[in-house]
């Protein structure tokens, strides 16, 4: 494949896309081209109307509404009652917290342990490069339900390997991996490293795009690996990093479909595992409470925009574009 | 946010495409000095116990996949497939155990039992005679040879109903392959060729639905498809693909904008209209995007248990293989050696396809920076 010549090319000519420059009513011929434009685009435009347009309009009527599916009532406004019970309902914080507490520990991990497999299969000691990374990358095609089922085996008190292992090494009663609250979430991201893999293709392809010279200076300077890695590697990596900590914050408040298979939707071990995300599942789709599961979906979606225009915010301090001007 | 973000990403991925351009140096990189290939041993082989215990979990399901369930039950049990050892000498069959003898374990078929002392044979020196053991044989544990129990894959075949959810898995996702080829093709030529007021925006509105949750638009597009009549049905599943996604647009898209225009203008000069110029000029040339786009929507939907979960909960004949498998193992978790059995035939087929296409599947995820 080869280079991608990336539009827009400057930001300047970018933001004069958004509504000035074409001249609408000037020429039939830019008036063709844009009418077929819009004809090439119009699935996806029909399809943004109807499947995420609407549905987030909708979405906010619902949770002013008393749309219970398993309660026949007359369908009615009830005003900021949803807000008020989510505000008033001490699941809605437990089940925050769980989500946070969850991020703080699994976000750097995701973040870091691809890019440190990258690094490692970026190395010049490396031997058997292609292998290595088919091989790290492979458990990402594996479906998440198998990858699951997999793991839960792995991490089994009695027959999983863990434990084996730790008793091969003399400890006497190794732990519970997935019923102990304090071992959960280390639980929980063992299985996430098995969804590394296109992390690892993103970073090694960051890592390649790092112009030599920059290294080649830095060793003249005599700057030693790690002083490489911090001033060189990653300043240039930072963009890299900013994206997968966007798309990981994105993700990591929308888990939890593996303790739904772990453990049916329960929140065990003692509800460290009720995330946010599974208590919308459970009010929308066992209570079958359109209208509550709406609320707390717009309080997601709310907490999502916040925190990711945070990031954004902070992006002029630490990401570096080489390509800026 | 919509602008800002454009920006950045266009810029990373620049970063990140062109690299791709760029053929390593590979003399450079593989010329070494002796000192250097010790440490290069070192280093690959740390790499190679990483990576073992990376997979160890998928090395497990195989393992036990392959047992009996007596082994799955049986703690002291070895962790790879195996059965209890049994010996056939002089026409009758004799249990095999671990006897300690000389300092070291041997695998002796127990001929003769005895309180005291009790008489062996050595399988593999049956020559030698009976051997006399002094001990209590109670004390021995009986050994373990190698022995794969393949009638567990057969077993699942039949009880998870594998050729129908097979069935179900694939249809579903060819399907939704075509649609996503059709719409996103389409709609990337749109974004790629076409100038036209509010591109930008679109674009930019089309980058951010990635960062939607889904949570915010499932429960009133679940109540349209109640209505509609849709659920317990494939359709909530497959029609959304006809209307193309972000992720595959823009993979198409920043591919697209590889293809030179000329060949664009040369066809209309000849007089071809748009959708000529997309079916004889862009497609031929954009199939390596395109079959990646195909790949990653098999995986997808081979992957998908959400979207099958809320639709297709009731109606077990519809199933894919993800929620087919959820549902066994809510039933049988018990019997690991069928879980894991299970587990493998769902994994197999995306796992072949991802090595026979890996060169494809990469290059996507690095254009696109992520795959969906």
């Amino acid at each position: 494949m080869a280079s991608v010549p990336l539009q827009p090319v400057s930001p300047r000519e970018g933001r004069n896309r958004w509504f000035g420059r074409p001249s609408l009513g000037k020429s039939s011929l830019a008036r063709n081209e844009a009418r077929w434009g819009l004809i090439f685009l119009s699935p996806w435009l029909f399809g943004f109307v109807a499947f995420t347009f609407l549905p987030i309009i909708a979405s906010l009527i619902f949770s002013l509404t008393n749309i219970n599916l398993a309660q026949d009532q007359p369908l009615r406004f009830v005003g900021l009652d949803n807000f008020q019970r989510m505000l008033a309902d001490p699941q809605t914080w437990e089940s925050l917290a769980v989500t946070f507490r969850f991020a703080a520990f699994n976000l750097p991990i995701a973040i870091v342990v691809p890019f440190v497999v990258a690094l490692v299969l970026n190395s010049r000691y490396l031997r058997g490069v292609g292998i290595f990374r088919t091989l790290f990358f492979l458990p990402y095609v594996i479906p998440f339900v198998s990858g699951v089922l997999a793991w839960q085996g792995m991490l089994n008190l009695e027959t999983g390997w863990v434990n084996e292992f730790l008793r091969a090494l003399g400890v006497q009663n190794p732990p519970n991996w997935l019923q102990d609250t304090s071992l959960i979430y280390p639980s929980l991201a063992f299985i996430g490293l098995w969804g590394i893999g296109a992390g690892v293709i993103v970073n090694l392809a960051g890592l390649k795009g790092i112009p030599s010279e920059l290294y080649d200076a830095a060793r003249i300077d005599g700057a030693g690996w790690w002083a490489v890695l911090r001033n060189v590697t990653l300043p240039m990596m930072s963009p890299v990093i900013f994206y997968s900590l966007i798309l990981g914050i994105v993700d990591v408040l929308q888990y939890f479909l593996v303790p739904l298979v772990l453990y049916n939707g329960t929140g065990e071990p003692g509800g460290s595992t009720l995330f946010f995300n599974l208590v919308i599942y459970k009010q929308a789709f066992n209570f079958q409470n359109f209208s509550y599961g709406a609320t707390l979906a717009w309080l997601l979606f709310g907490i999502t925009l916040a925190i990711t225009l945070l990031v954004f915010r902070t992006s002029r301090r630490w990401v570096y574009y080489a390509g800026e001007r | 946010m919509g602008a800002l973000f454009q920006q950045d990403r266009h810029e990373e991925l620049g970063t990140l495409a062109s690299s791709v351009a760029v053929p390593p140096a590979p003399l450079a990189r593989r010329r070494f000095k002796p000192k250097e290939a010790g440490k290069s041993f070192l280093f690959t082989f740390v790499v190679v116990v990483v990576l073992a215990a990376f997979l160890s979990p998928l090395i497990r399901s195989v393992f036990v996949s392959l047992k009996t369930p007596e082994q799955v039950g049986q703690l002291d049990a070895p962790p790879y497939p195996a059965a209890l050892a049994t010996f056939d000498y002089k026409g009758k069959t004799y249990d095999v155990y671990d006897v300690p003898i000389d300092g070291a374990t041997k695998s002796l078929a127990l001929v003769k039992k005895g309180r005291d002392s009790s008489q062996f044979v050595d399988p593999s020196n049956t020559d030698a005679g009976l051997i006399t053991w002094p001990g209590s044989w109670r004390n021995l544990t009986r050994s373990w040879s190698f022995s794969p129990e393949w009638a567990n894959y057969a077993t699942v075949w039949d009880q998870i109903d594998y050729p129908r959810l097979l069935f179900n898995t694939v249809a579903i996702a060819l399907i939704g392959m075509i649609g996503t080829i059709l719409s996103c093709t389409v709609v990337a030529y749109g974004f790629a060729r076409f100038r036209f007021p509010g591109r930008s925006l679109m674009f930019t509105l089309l980058i951010a639905t990635i960062f939607l949750p889904y949570a915010v638009t499932i429960i009133p597009t679940y109540t349209v498809f109640l209505k509609l009549g849709w659920v317990g049905t494939w359709l909530p599943l497959l029609v959304p693909t006809f209307f193309a996604n972000a992720y595959d647009v823009f993979l198409l898209r920043q591919y697209l904008l590889t293809i030179p225009r000329e060949m664009d203008e040369a066809a209309a000069i000849d007089g071809a209209g748009p959708f000529r110029t997309l079916l004889s000029v862009i497609v031929p040339q954009a199939w390596p995007a395109i079959i990646a786009v195909a790949i990653f929507h098999v995986v997808y939907a081979w992957n998908d248990f959400f979207a099958p979960l809320i639709y297709l909960s009731t109606k077990p004949e519809l199933q894919p293989l993800a929620l087919g498998l959820a549902h066994f193992n809510t039933l049988h978790y018990r019997n690991q050696a069928f879980i894991q059995a299970g587990t493998l035939m769902t994994m197999i087929i995306p796992v072949i396809i991802f090595l026979i296409f890996q060169r494809f599947f990469t290059r996507g995820i690095v254009i696109s920076g992520v795959e969906k």
